[in-house]
């Protein structure tokens, strides 16, 4: 039985007319009644971003929501990560998280699952690159194109954004088709600085030069068998020792064993309300897109706390070139090229080529060059001109499928010109 | 429990030094609301000392709707009871109290209660209670920050008559390397490395603040002392710079010292200057008059200041570090160790300064440690100074500021967040003229948006912004959400205040300098300092 008045405030936002909304508002008690029963949303990481969005969600009124996590509760994660305690240390985050919210907010399912597409929205608590990118080719992969190069809505899996490091954060809504995706805009994350080894081996200058020497030069060397686990405390004293041993004899000064983990795990320093800065900023996106209450984020909020409080609001924009989002990215061939100098060419493109490593060609249904089982069957394919493997008076899109990418890139050939991509 | 261990990633933001800070800090919130519950979570989970609630409400169907840190058995049990022990649960090292009495009720009976607080956080106060809290807070010296959610609008203010900060922690901060005016020993350091003898591989390892101080000192003697100053004597500097590089048959080696100079060039002919902020902190008339009760931090600015005109002849203390560049560690090193001396030898100067306007204010000398003004040295370049005015200026007709507010208003990038402000204080009149917020009944919104825009135009009118315009539209937004306190909005305006809060209790970082409306609609906010 849901208590009389308990949403009242967001019935207020929910069941009223406003004056600045979405497009097709449309108030009324169906929509609180969606959000709790109909609408589904995925939370992927229920670490510090993801347990302020379970319960920021909950609290928004959604009622079905999935979360998924396969880490497990360390004591460094008390420091923000509130549904854990203690005694929780060692347990699955996502088991206790969804426990937690729903001793808290009755009416709310939360529950460990998987799988994508039924969900209405994806909202990402990630701390790392690699696993945005990869939700970001999940979200994107059932995206289709009208024939006029228009998203199909019915296709869009919305997603949602957000990270901090200290006192700075963002927010960012992700809708494939309509907003930049994670690889239009891959430039927003700076890539990580690497030492060179020459330094590392020879002219250190820095604690951190002694800690990367032990971590990287000495563990393979002299613990050839081991395997080094950050988590493992032994390991990380082993090098903590080694990087003071090393610093000693240059006189190097500042080798701390919190530095040596820093620099060895790449911690990011993480607070408990930056991170809810931003989980509630993602939560409030995530209800202004499934109800449409109010104007929606466009598209990216950066938060900086450091000098006063600094926020830019900023829309991003698409890139037409974008492999994972775009409706095909435009490549110039001859009808004479082979289809092994066009996968050359693919691998050998600026934009293309890093999503690539052995990429498998088809054409519609026809497998014109596979790896694996089906390469001896498809590589007599390799050395045919493209004229002969597609119908060159159509429009040829080819998918590309790679073990780099979650979905097939689509390339649409345009015959005449120099080979390579081209602006469309 | 290992401290450290739970504690660690924000002991990576703020140090040990700034754990201490917080783990002293008693934290008193007004109102457990989920504005409060939501900031007092963020400072509990980092490890404040303790913190008390002061909260009359007993807990409704729509607390459970908007608040984490209410339990349903508590339903019409007392609000600050049950909000203390969620809270408490969250970490054993806290502890927390709670006082069953409505904020107003509490402030007109017992004002020195507030004394006993590191930092006051109000929520969901009236203008009018605001108002007079701050002058509670202010005569106890207490830090006070108040926060608002209304609908989608977030509003917090610091209050303070004043906040010092040595560690601001500037995300970009500048390299004083002095390569064109060379103090003595940092001259005979630059002058002992010689490069036309030197082996190919020490060649390539000379650091390259050493091949800039050269290279400037050379330039400066074939131009009467000038620098280089247009874009084509900038030009010819880098190609000297690249003329000393060696060469196989004409064609250079690979140096990445060398590459590095040239990159760092401008490190020659310009060197970093007094920033704006310190500039006004060395001209405050607080600088001037140093008595036995001014704060350490001024003391010290005052050492500063006479360090500046005398030892440093303009210069600010050297901060002694040095960026990484490729280079041999030995002479690495020794580069770092010549700075480090000069470093600590300017600290030495600002201390002796120190001690002389601490023994002529009456104080005892030795009252600031060595340490803390080797501390203050180290980041002097990046001192800050915040001041705010007090809630009844800035309200008050006599003293506020209508024309910034007309502009604000008149502004395309903060007209909306300026209407939001005004409106928020518009509702407040409007509670007051009737005994409920604008929206309270579905039935009378429309009407409500008409009595609210004149309230809001009154107040204009009052502040001497009379004409400028409030839009309909965020009239009739904030008619619509009738004074909700919705969960997400709650939970960012109490997260902004936690953070807030982090920066007053350890001196880091930079409060905000004024009033900062959240806009959640436009997912945007501004900063007003009316």
């Amino acid at each position: 039985m849901e208590l009389e008045g308990r949403w009242r405030d967001l019935d207020y936002l929910l069941t009223r007319q406003g004056n600045v909304v979405g497009p097709g508002f449309e108030p009324g008690q169906e929509i609180r009644e969606f959000l709790q029963d109909g609408c589904r949303v995925l939370v992927v990481g229920a670490g510090g971003l993801g347990c302020e969005l379970l319960k920021d969600l909950a609290l928004s009124g959604f009622g079905n929501i999935d979360v998924i996590d396969m880490d497990t509760i360390d004591v460094s994660n008390l420091n923000r990560q509130f549904l854990f305690r203690m005694g929780d240390v060692g347990k699955s985050k996502a088991e206790v998280a969804s426990a937690r919210i729903m001793e808290r907010i009755p009416g709310v399912t939360e529950k460990p699952l998987d799988f994508y597409e039924q969900f209405h929205v994806i909202v990402l608590g990630l701390d790392s690159l690699e696993a945005r990118r990869y939700m970001n080719s999940v979200a994107c992969s059932f995206l289709e194109y009208d024939e006029d190069g228009q998203p199909d809505l019915s296709t869009v899996k919305p997603m949602v954004d957000g990270g901090t490091e200290g006192f700075k954060g963002h927010a960012r809504v992700l809708i494939p088709g309509v907003t930049p995706c994670f690889e239009c805009t891959l430039w927003l994350f700076p890539p990580q600085t690497k030492f060179p080894l020459c330094t590392l081996a020879e002219t250190p200058r820095s604690p951190a030069h002694c800690i990367e020497y032990a971590k990287i030069i000495l563990w393979p060397k002299e613990r050839p068998d081991d395997t080094f686990d950050a988590d493992c405390e032994e390991h990380m004293k082993w090098v903590y020792s080694k990087a003071l041993a090393r610093a000693a004899e240059f006189g190097i000064q500042g080798v701390t064993y919190q530095l040596t983990q820093g620099v060895v795990k790449n911690i990011i320093p993480a607070i408990a309300s930056t991170n809810a800065i931003v989980a509630a900023q993602c939560t409030l996106e995530a209800l202004k897109m499934v109800t449409m209450c109010s104007t929606g984020l466009n598209n990216y909020m950066m938060y900086v706390g450091t000098d006063g409080v600094y926020t830019l609001t900023t829309p991003y924009e698409r890139d037409d070139k974008c492999p994972i989002c775009s409706p095909g990215v435009s490549y110039a061939v001859q009808p004479t090229t082979t289809l092994r100098q066009l996968i050359d060419g693919l691998m050998e493109d600026p934009d293309l080529g890093k999503h690539l490593s052995a990429p498998s060609v088809s054409y519609g249904s026809t497998n014109l060059y596979m790896r694996g089982a089906l390469e001896a069957q498809t590589r007599a394919n390799l050395d045919k001109p493209i004229s002969e493997l597609v119908d060159t008076s159509d429009n040829v899109v080819l998918h590309i499928n790679d073990k780099r990418l979650v979905s097939a890139m689509k390339i649409r050939l345009k015959f005449g010109g120099s080979n390579g991509s081209m602006e469309t | 429990m290992d401290k450290s261990k739970r504690y660690d990633r924000g002991i990576r933001v703020w140090g040990a030094h700034g754990q201490e800070a917080l783990e002293a800090a008693r934290v008193c919130l007004l109102n457990a609301g989920p504005t409060g519950t939501e900031a007092l979570k963020n400072l509990v989970l980092g490890g404040i000392h303790s913190f008390t609630i002061v909260d009359g409400a007993k807990v409704t169907p729509a607390d459970l709707g908007n608040n984490f840190l209410l339990t349903a058995d508590a339903l019409a049990g007392s609000r600050a009871q049950c909000a203390t022990e969620c809270l408490k649960e969250l970490n054993e090292s806290v502890a927390g109290s709670y006082v069953e009495e409505a904020p107003r009720s509490l402030m007109n009976s017992n004002p020195d209660f507030f004394r006993q607080f590191t930092l006051v956080i109000a929520t969901q106060l009236s203008e009018t209670d605001a108002t007079n809290l701050d002058v509670i807070c202010r005569q106890h010296g207490v830090r006070l920050l108040l926060l608002r959610s209304y609908g989608l609008v977030g509003y917090l203010r610091p209050s303070m008559p004043e906040h010092r900060v040595i560690e601001s922690k500037p995300d970009s901060k500048v390299d004083d390397l002095r390569l064109a005016n060379p103090w003595p020993e940092l001259a005979a350091y630059v002058e002992s490395l010689d490069l036309a003898t030197a082996e190919d591989h020490v060649h390539s390892h000379i650091p390259y603040a050493v091949l800039l101080a050269q290279a400037a000192k050379q330039w400066q003697q074939e131009h009467g002392g000038a620098l280089p100053s247009s874009t084509p004597e900038r030009a010819a500097f880098k190609e000297l710079l690249k003329s000393w590089q060696r060469n196989i048959d004409g064609i250079p080696l690979e140096e990445e010292n060398f590459t590095e100079a040239v990159s760092n060039a401008h490190k020659v002919w310009a060197p970093p200057s007094v920033p704006s902020e310190l500039r006004a902190i060395l001209a405050d008339p607080a600088a001037d008059t140093i008595t036995a009760k001014s704060p350490d931090y001024w003391v010290l600015v005052a050492a500063l200041k006479r360090f500046i005109e005398q030892e440093g002849q303009g210069q600010l203390p050297l901060e002694g570090s040095i960026p990484d560049m490729h280079a041999s560690t030995q002479q690495y090193l020794e580069l770092q160790r010549v700075y480090r001396a000069r470093a600590d030898a300017d600290a030495a100067a600002v201390e002796a300064h120190a001690r002389s306007l601490l023994e002529a204010a009456g104080r005892d000398p030795n009252s600031i440690s060595t340490s803390d003004v080797k501390h203050f040295c180290k980041h002097a370049r990046y001192l800050r100074l915040v001041r705010w005015r007090s809630l009844a200026e800035e309200t008050e007709a006599s003293s506020c500021r209508g024309e910034a507010l007309r502009s604000a208003l008149a502004a395309e990038d903060t007209a909306d967040n300026a209407a939001l402000y005004v409106l928020l204080r518009a509702a407040d009149r409007f509670y007051e003229t009737y005994q409920r917020y604008p929206g309270a009944y579905d039935s009378e919104v429309a009407e409500d948006a008409a009595l609210l825009k004149s309230q809001a135009n009154a107040l204009l009118a009052e502040c001497g912004a009379a004409g400028a315009v409030v839009s309909d539209d965020l009239v009739g937004e904030v008619c619509r959400c009738a004074a909700g306190e919705l969960h997400v909005v709650a939970a960012v305006v109490g997260a902004i205040a936690a953070q807030e809060a982090i920066k007053l209790i350890t001196c880091q970082y930079t409060p905000v300098g004024g009033t900062l409306i959240y806009n959640a609609m436009a997912s945007t906010t501004s900063v007003f300092a009316f």
